[in-house]
């Protein structure tokens, strides 16, 4: 995984696997503290403590017959690489919440990448699903929740052309500003 | 800035446009979309599809993402399902073959039998 806003796609498709229709994905960047953080929560099936454990340390856990994923390891061992480190809130029943801390001006860490696209694609793909999307650059944000989206569709789907094409616009023109940085 | 508003006028003019997701009868285009198909560009590859999909103006084409296809190393994987049709599977596909499967595949007609599992294996 090359880029931040990859393994934020993946992390999004366990909430999407554990039945959650609604997820939260913050971007938060401080310059001051020198972080990025990446807060993942959904409210989906959850995970035991013990199964918990199993899935951030693959490797070092006995191997159980359940088959063992790389997504999260891979998002661990990306923050880690930089200072920073990852960590797992789950309730069977309730959701998941999954916390990246990555050092911003480290050297190893990866570009945040395409957020937009992230984002749309997750949207488009997923309309039944609430999704909270917030990138902030220290006091600077560009928030957006499909609620609000789909209250102005009604039925109309995301994908119909025009609305893709609007929601593509929207997401690039948002994060375009976000990143303008006063001099 | 987009605001709403304009999305309200978009809304306006869509109406009466069929709500793909409840529609039998659209092409649906999934995207494998685990870690193994995001790492090998997944990503990009579900983007250029939606894009070439809008821009043609095609409302009777679903894309939808799925977990894992199960062939890693032929990441990304894009499945194409024509109704009354076999479903054609894709493999390795990029941002270019995607733009070209739909205006071969889903405009004309045509399987772009050289990028189907079948030719990789
Ligand atoms: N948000 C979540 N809610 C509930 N269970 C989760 C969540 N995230 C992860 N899990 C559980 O942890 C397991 C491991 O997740 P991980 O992303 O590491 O691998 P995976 O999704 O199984 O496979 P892949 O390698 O394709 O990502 C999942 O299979 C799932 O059982
Ligand atoms: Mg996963």
């Amino acid at each position: 995984m090359r880029e931040i806003s990859l393994h934020i796609l993946d992390i999004v498709q366990n909430s999407i696997a554990a039945k959650a229709d609604e997820i939260g994905v913050d971007v938060i960047e401080d310059r001051e503290k020198d972080t990025l953080t990446v807060v993942i929560g959904d409210n989906g099936c959850g995970m035991s403590a013990e199964f918990l454990k199993k899935v951030i340390d693959p490797f070092t856990t006995k191997r159980t017959t359940r088959k063992v994923g790389l997504g999260i390891p891979l998002f661990k061992m990306a923050a880690e690489n930089t200072g920073g480190s990852l960590e797992i809130q789950s309730k069977e029943g309730e959701g998941t919440v999954v916390t990246a801390v990555f050092g911003l001006s480290h050297i190893d860490r990866q570009p945040l990448g395409d957020m937009a696209g992230t984002m749309l694609s997750l949207f488009t793909a997923y309309e039944d699903i609430r999704f909270l999307y917030k990138h902030k650059i220290d006091e600077k944000k560009f928030f957006v929740d499909t609620r609000e989206i789909k209250n102005v569709l009604g039925d109309i789907s995301f994908q119909a052309p025009e609305v893709y094409l609007w929601l593509s616009e929207f997401l690039k023109e948002g994060e375009e500003e976000l990143n303008q940085m006063e001099v | 800035m987009k605001s709403l508003a304009e999305l309200e006028a978009i809304r306006n003019k869509a109406k009466g446009s069929v709500n793909l997701r409840k529609d039998d009868n659209a092409v649906r285009i999934v995207v494998g979309m685990a870690t193994c198909g995001i790492a090998a560009g997944a990503k990009p590859v579900m983007n250029a599809l939606m894009e070439e999909v809008a821009k043609r103006n095609l409302d009777h084409v679903a894309v939808t993402q799925t977990g894992c296809i199960g062939v890693c190393r032929l990441e990304p994987i894009v499945e194409v399902m024509v109704p009354g049709e076999e479903k054609v599977t894709y493999v390795k596909v990029d941002p270019k073959k995607a733009a070209e499967i739909i205006s071969e595949h889903i405009v004309n007609g045509r399987v772009v039998t050289k990028y189907t599992i079948g030719a990789a294996q």
